[in-house]
């Protein structure tokens, strides 16, 4: 769609302004802008654009009667393959939950304790007793730790990128992290279990030592193949997707708002206080609840660090911990007919969580939305 | 309130090119100066360079002197923080911060100098309110986002935030560029109002603009594409716009180039 004649023909005459919709049937929804002088606008329609392929007499811009729109044609079929692909979302959701439930019943029904208080795991044995409370408790304890740990430091090298990294050094930084986010979990378990392991467990001796008042850092031992681990692991894990996201929305801060701050007398630190956090904040959030959403689910890189016990403590260096999707790997080997149902019942509870966590999200975005939405 | 601004052959660069030359310019205390020129003969560089604002871009520098009241802006030991409060900027576009209500966009620059008492901002964005005739519109919707004001009202407030923390010069870089006549109009009217207490510097493209509001004006313009603009004429606006010195200003203010 370049410039027609009669477009250019009219460029500059100053007529009524009409925004023409719908240009053609090969046209994306673009709205042009277009003058058009009275003298365009003859009873015949001559001066608007007719349908696709030469719709209209003598050019592309009118002559002749309007033709009719096309009942099938190219706009159509992309019209149905977007709605096509927006519905899949909604049907694999659906197809989920449907599995996941199905699945769960048998099991939670043949359970001999209570799912929600009961701490450990047997659903394999002639009573199956299992209880989904420390396993949940330990999914949501290593990923709040892990984003305690990775966010104010994803944040650091963020804004470090985005605002004070020479460009050069900026562009290599990034692709080292984006590269960080590449590794497959099982690496980075693997790397938490055989080498992150000793200077962890070097460094949980010595806060029990000297710290060991404080119940989170107490206990006997032994020490290392703790929550502690696994949510360093995490952290390191979820480093690069929050870095990255937050990365991008500092960059986007309009530089009107950044000169605007600089000019009020703000030094660097106060202009990214003033302009460039508030308006990343939504970004921010965003970018955290991915992250959260990928260490709740993460499985392999706990499995191999944790502990592996099914309890509700608060202990973060004692050898402990487990955590829905961690428990999962480990135990579906072994797992019998209810077994599995069980696991299946922990997933469906993990899916919840992360719903929430979601749902959460969307609400704290939307609560300021009155000065998000002006801001674009 | 207001301070006399000295500039003594100004130079400035963005990397490698010089941008404007030599700028020798005297702007007296509570008067209206217009800039004006042709595009890109560094009328708003020259502005830019008044609050060191120039050097906030990448690979961007400045020579020579710039003094306010006898103190060099430029000496090697001079807070550049402390430089831009005193001396206040109306950008082209509106930029109010999306984030904040008119409230608190106001007051942004009393908060970053460490006001917090409540009742100290708010006589503050009152006052600065009513001087950028805006107060009345706003009064009621102090809390409501500054970005969802219109575009007249955006760049009043935009006025309103600058004269908060009670600068000693204002610099506009084309403030109405972006607005409507009605709009321009009470901008026009503000600076007015403003010139009692400020030293007022304005960018302009529009001559009629120049020619109503400034005491002085100074044409700035580039003999080609590529060359640094430079200060042709500096003289009294009526003069300036009646009877030029210089054969070019009078070529440029009757329209016949640039």
């Amino acid at each position: 769609m370049g410039d027609t004649p009669d477009r250019s023909a009219n460029a500059g005459t100053g007529g009524p302004r009409v925004t023409i919709g719908h240009a053609g049937s090969a046209g994306a929804a673009l709205s042009v802008d277009v003058p058009v002088t009275p003298a365009d606008r003859a009873p015949d329609g001559a001066g608007w654009r007719g349908g696709g392929g030469g719709g209209g007499g003598t050019g592309l811009g009118g002559g002749g009667a309007l033709p009719r729109r096309s009942a099938f044609g190219a706009e159509r079929l992309f019209q149905g393959f977007t709605m096509a692909a927006g519905t899949m979302v909604l049907v694999i959701i659906v197809a989920i939950a449907i599995f996941l439930i199905a699945k769960a019943v048998p099991a939670l029904n043949a359970n001999t304790a209570n799912f929600f208080t009961f701490e450990g795991w047997f659903p394999n044995e002639a009573q199956p007793r299992f209880g989904i409370g420390a396993l949940a408790f330990g999914t949501v304890l290593t990923s709040l730790l892990a984003l305690l740990l990775a966010v104010p430091v994803a944040l650091g090298i963020a804004l470090y990128l985005s605002h004070y990294a020479p460009r050069r050094v900026g562009t290599a930084l990034g692709f080292l992290i984006d590269l960080l986010a590449a590794v497959p979990s099982v690496v980075f378990g693997l790397w938490g279990r055989d080498f992150f392991y000793g200077p962890v467990q070097e460094f949980s001796v010595w806060l029990n030592k000297y710290f060991g008042w404080i119940p989170i850092f107490g206990g006997e031992g032994p020490f290392g193949r703790s929550i502690l681990l696994g949510s360093l692991v995490l952290a390191i894990m979820v480093l690069p997707i929050i870095t990255s996201l937050s990365r991008e929305v500092f960059r986007q801060t309009p530089t009107a708002n950044e000169e605007a701050a600089l000019a009020l007398g703000a030094t660097k630190w106060e202009m990214i206080r003033t302009a460039v956090l508030p308006y990343g904040r939504p970004g921010v959030i965003g970018a955290t609840m991915l992250g959260l959403g990928r260490a709740l689910g993460e499985t392999i890189a706990l499995a191999m660090t944790l502990g592996i016990v099914s309890n509700i403590s608060f202990n973060l260096i004692e050898n402990g911990g487990n955590t829905v999707a961690a428990n999962i790997a480990n135990a579906f080997g072994e797992a019998n007919d209810v077994g599995r149902g069980a696991l299946i019942a922990s997933g469906l509870v993990l899916f919840s969580i992360t719903l929430i966590v979601n749902i959460t999200a969307r609400a704290i975005i939307y609560r300021r939305r009155e000065f998000t939405e002006s801001a674009a | 309130m207001a301070k006399r601004i000295d500039a003594t052959s100004v130079t400035a660069y963005y990397g490698g090119f010089k941008a404007i030359e030599d700028i020798n310019l005297t702007v007296e205390p509570k008067t209206v100066t217009a800039l004006i020129g042709p595009s890109g003969c560094g009328k708003s560089t020259f502005l830019r360079t008044i609050n060191r604002m120039h050097e906030v871009l990448p690979a961007a520098r400045v020579e020579g002197k710039l003094t306010i009241d006898d103190q060099n802006i430029y000496e090697r030991d001079v807070d550049v923080t402390a430089v831009r409060r005193m001396i206040g900027m109306v950008f082209q576009r509106p930029n109010p911060f999306p984030t904040m209500s008119i409230f608190d966009n106001v007051v942004a620059g009393l908060r970053l100098n460490g006001v917090r008492k409540k009742s100290v901002l708010e006589d503050a964005a009152e006052r600065a309110l009513k001087s950028a005739n805006l107060w009345d519109e706003v009064k009621d919707r102090l809390g409501k986002p500054g970005a969802g004001l219109s575009g007249g009202q955006q760049q009043r407030l935009c006025i309103a935030r600058t004269i908060a923390v009670e600068p000693q010069v204002v610099l506009m870089d084309e403030p109405c560029s972006a607005l409507d006549p009605i709009s321009t109009l009470a901008i026009e009217d503000l600076m007015f109002k403003l010139k009692d207490r400020y030293t007022i510097i304005i960018v302009t493209h529009n001559m009629q603009q120049a020619a109503r509001v400034s005491d002085r004006t100074a044409f700035f313009s580039i003999e080609q594409t590529g060359d640094p603009g430079r200060l042709i004429e500096y003289d009294d606006t009526q003069k300036i716009f009646s009877n030029p010195s210089v054969k070019k200003t009078e070529d440029y203010i009757t329209g016949r180039f640039g």
